[in-house]
């Protein structure tokens, strides 16, 4: 059971870093919207738009 | 596409709503693809046509519902740059500091958009906003509808942005970041955080605490425990300093104002178990209770997190309150002279401007007509279906929908001190005087704090006197093995789960007392319009002065009110449409509408007067027959042509169906129910006789309103109110509980307790019969929270527990009550 001398420090620290990356997570609004990304992995048309036709912006 | 975007042949292809006659022609069409298709107007072929040529016409082939339609009350492209100037920016943009590499300012801030139908709609935003220049970063939240933008102000303006979404079809308006949603908002994310971390602690203390449990005294060696400990002592920290905050910082300002609250002995409990398992750590030796610590810790933040993320749910319509007042104006500055009008922001208006208020606006500000006009529609204000007729030299009040011809008028007052910012300093003074119901809580909390700690104290002394070497470990045990579950998590559990039950069927309750304080309540005060009727008015009969051609005028008048923007037009037609067959369709010319009175037309060569009886009188020129006695609650509109009077069309505001069903229930209750409108006493008292209520009280006002329920209060009474209509904000926020049906005005809906999304008026009963069932799992729950602390306490003080036997006990008891809780989410 020696090695447990070394698996508790180490789970202790891999629960620090997960709170770290949920907190870098949350930070960076990614718990904000839990619907928008549902639906835009369902577009099949990721190609950037072109501007045909009409002037852009006066 | 699938079956709920396929457009029918008769239908326009962007908003799926019907081709009017003038679009059969096909003059406004688009090509899609390779078809030419119909729409319905302009705006709906502008839209079309630019989605198409900005290469997005997938777009139509992967949504899954029908666009929404701009009409007028969207931004018209002029107003949209009152956004440019440099106040109105500074109003709803920050600066942004970004990194020195690009050196130029950058400018941020939401807009709240609205017309986002599907996900195609949101790839069509996204690939729109891509195109423009200058803008560095767009965030659109689907699930909020919000729009998160950061721009260069030297490439591109506010009004670009607007200006590109307005071209696809979605309005978009500034976003003020102070209201109070986004407080709620930051709040929601803040206890979302402080959950996740008291969730992921909690599982991994428990499973160093597992092994302490299960291995019997002595199997495991000293130093592996003391590595659990330590390890579970180092991932209880994150709870304790950040998770527990709330609790930590309400028991703090507890303290200061000499009141025990009931965050104090969950503050107590947890900072005890936590300094006696950090003491014991360090020791070496003694019971540790940091799985305790994290459980309670987490058990009380779900349910927090519950109740605010229903609160949340209700703030988002107060954004739609922006809509109630007009962002602009258009000022005629050389009035008697010439009709040329500015477009001006509504804030800038001062007393004594000039404004013109076409027809179907909003009158932004209080003023006096100066001419035009003709009938304008309170109902924001006061709740009143009917239209008011107005003449020269009226007042009107701002927040009035302008219901005849275009309105010329002059300001009387700013925008700020408008009848409808009166209300609303009204409706927020009201909601802060509101009674505390929850002090009862508080109050036995105060108590048992006190005695814990007493007994707690008493049993430290005794047993440092018996055996000093168990005197601490009994004191921790007496402090854990209490559970003050009862008080802090029983009824915030089952108030939690039973709101949450509500939710589902549609009924969104903001303040977690309502369930309690409805139950108890004595009186239960309804409102007219809207609450206990449909809010729309409906034809209830004919009656023709020749019986037999009862039909045909009816067709008659509904001809001439097709065209009609009139509510009462509207049920005509409506209540026309139910009888009408197809063939017989006629048509209406010459149409000539005199505001407040009635129209005039000739249909079939004949010319007709639809209106009041004055109105009619004139053409028809003999006095009016008699006929069936006119009902005291329906409004007439007759019917008449040149010498003789036709007929008779009776129209009243639909009562609900389940109204009176409601109404039974809380009778049989025990609950006193009156009426209690702004509406005329005769129909007030004609509605109340129908539903069979114990009172009727009519033509009252917002002020008196409030006097009677406060009278009432001052008598013992516990008032509930359902309500509807922005003058009812102020007494909703006044009585002890409060309705509001979703489809009035988004005021009322803030300032009331619970907000009825469903159109039904019998989600009220079910509410209180929900509440009756959440007051006994409650009792329940304090009864054996009673029974358990009694037993519990006595036996920890007097040695009989080990540390160890109080957390399991403490854990378990607290499970039990929140599941018993949880048992409240299935029921009706």
């Amino acid at each position: 059971m020696e090695a447990l001398y070394l698996l508790i420090p180490i789970s202790t620290v891999l629960v620090f870093l997960a709170i770290w990356v949920f907190v870098r997570a949350s930070d960076s609004g990614q718990f904000e919207d839990m619907v928008g990304p549902a639906l835009r992995i369902l577009q099949d048309d990721d190609s950037v738009a072109p501007a045909v036709g009409k002037d852009k912006q006066n | 596409m699938n079956a709920a975007s396929t457009p029918i042949d008769g239908d326009c292809f962007h908003c799926g709503l019907p081709l009017p006659a003038e679009a059969a022609e096909q003059r406004w069409s688009v090509r899609i693809g390779q078809v030419l298709e119909a729409m319905c107007c302009p705006g709906c072929a502008a839209v079309a046509q630019t989605i198409v040529d900005n290469g997005c016409a997938d777009y139509y082939t992967t949504r899954t519902a029908f666009s929404s339609r701009i009409d007028g009350d969207g931004l018209v492209p002029p107003e949209l740059r009152l956004y440019d100037d440099a106040d109105s920016c500074r109003q709803f943009a920050r600066a942004f500091e970004n990194s020195a590499e690009s050196g130029e300012p950058l400018l941020e801030a939401s807009f709240a958009l609205e017309g986002i139908r599907c996900a195609a709609c949101a790839w069509l935003i996204e690939r729109q906003l891509a195109r423009l220049p200058g803008l560095q970063l767009f965030n659109l939240n689907v699930a909020t509808e919000r729009l998160q933008v950061r721009w260069n102000p030297a490439q591109c303006k506010p009004s670009d942005i607007l200006q590109a979404l307005h071209q696809i079809g979605y309005s978009a308006y500034p976003f003020d970041a102070a209201r109070q949603g986004e407080q709620l908002r930051r709040a929601a994310k803040r206890l979302f955080r402080q959950t996740f971390i008291a969730g992921l602690c909690m599982m991994q203390v428990m499973m160093y605490a597992a092994p302490a449990y299960f291995a019997a005294a002595g199997s495991i060696e000293h130093d592996q425990l003391q590595l659990m400990r330590w390890a579970s002592l180092l991932l209880t920290l994150p709870v304790l300093c950040y998770s527990a905050q709330p609790f930590l910082r309400g028991a703090w300002i507890g303290l200061k104002l000499h009141r025990f609250g009931m965050d104090l002995p969950v503050a107590i409990g947890i900072v005890a178990a936590f300094s006696g398992s950090a003491i014991a750590t360090l020791r070496g030796a003694g019971e540790v209770y940091f799985d305790t610590v994290t459980m309670f810790v987490f058990l009380l933040l779900c349910s927090r997190y519950l109740e605010l993320a229903a609160r949340r749910k209700a703030a988002s319509t107060l954004e739609r309150l922006q809509h109630a007042l007009p962002d602009c104006a258009t000022r005629l500055s050389d009035y008697p002279h010439s009709m040329h009008g500015d477009l001006v922001a509504a804030t800038k208006l001062a007393a004594g401007d000039v404004l013109l208020v076409k027809p179907g606006e909003v009158i932004p500000a209080d003023g006096i007509l100066l001419s035009g006009g003709g009938s304008i529609d309170v109902s924001l204000l006061s709740g009143e279906s009917r239209p008011l007729p107005c003449a020269a030299g009226a007042a009107l009040p701002g927040g009035a929908v302008n219901c005849g011809q275009a309105i010329v008028l002059r300001v009387t007052q700013a925008v700020h001190d408008s009848t409808l910012s009166a209300l609303l300093k009204l409706a927020e003074q009201a909601a802060q005087a509101k009674p505390r119901i929850s002090q009862w809580a508080d109050q036995v909390a105060a108590w048992f704090v006190a005695a814990l700690l007493l007994c707690a104290l008493l049993a430290f002394c005794a047993w440092q006197w018996l055996e000093p070497s168990r005197a601490w470990p009994i004191a921790i045990a007496v402090l854990v093995v209490s559970c003050p579950c009862a008080l802090s998590l029983a009824t915030p559990s089952a108030l939690a789960a039973a709101t949450d039950r509500l939710l589902r069927s549609g009924v969104l309750v903001v303040q977690a007392h309502v369930l309690e304080t409805l139950h108890r309540s004595t009186y239960v005060i309804f409102d007219k319009t809207g609450t206990l009727t449909k809010g729309k008015p409906v034809l209830r009969g004919v009656e023709a002065y020749d019986h037999s051609m009862g039909e045909r005028y009816l067709q008659i008048a509904a001809a001439m009110e097709t065209c009609s923007a009139h509510p009462l037009g509207a049920a005509i037609v409506q209540g026309a449409g139910a009888t009408l067959d197809q063939t017989s369709v006629l048509r209406a010319e010459a149409i000539c509408e005199t505001a407040g009175q009635g129209m005039q037309a000739m249909v079939d060569g004949v010319i007709y007067r639809l209106g009041s009886a004055s109105f009619v009188a004139q053409l028809a020129a003999v006095p009016m027959p008699a006929m069936a006695p006119q009902d005291a609650a329906m409004t007439p509109v007759f019917l008449g042509q040149a010498g003789s009077w036709l007929a008779r069309f009776d129209l009243a505001d639909a009562i609900r169906a389940d109204a009176r069903q409601t109404i039974a229930y809380f009778q049989s209750c025990g609950k006193q129910v009156i009426l209690l409108s702004g509406d005329d006493w005769k129909m007030a008292q004609q509605v109340a006789r129908e539903l069979q209520m114990d009172g009727a009280y009519g033509e009252y006002l917002p002020a008196q309103k409030l006097a009677l329920v406060q009278d009432l209060q001052r008598r013992g009474e516990v008032v509930a109110m359902v309500g509807d209509g922005i003058n009812d904000a102020a007494v909703l926020g006044a009585a002890d509980v409060s309705f509001a049906m979703g489809a009035g005005a988004a005021l009322a809906q803030i300032h009331a307790d619970t907000v009825l999304m469903t159109d039904r008026l019998s989600a009220i009963s079910d509410s209180a019969k929900l509440g009756e069932k959440t007051m006994r799992v409650i009792r329940q729950n304090l009864a054996w929270a009673s029974i358990y602390n009694l037993l519990a306490i006595p036996a920890a003080a007097l040695g009989l527990l080990n540390p160890w036997l109080s957390a399991v006990g403490m854990s378990l008891s607290s499970a039990l009550v929140v599941l018993n809780a949880l048992r409240l989410r299935n029921k009706i």
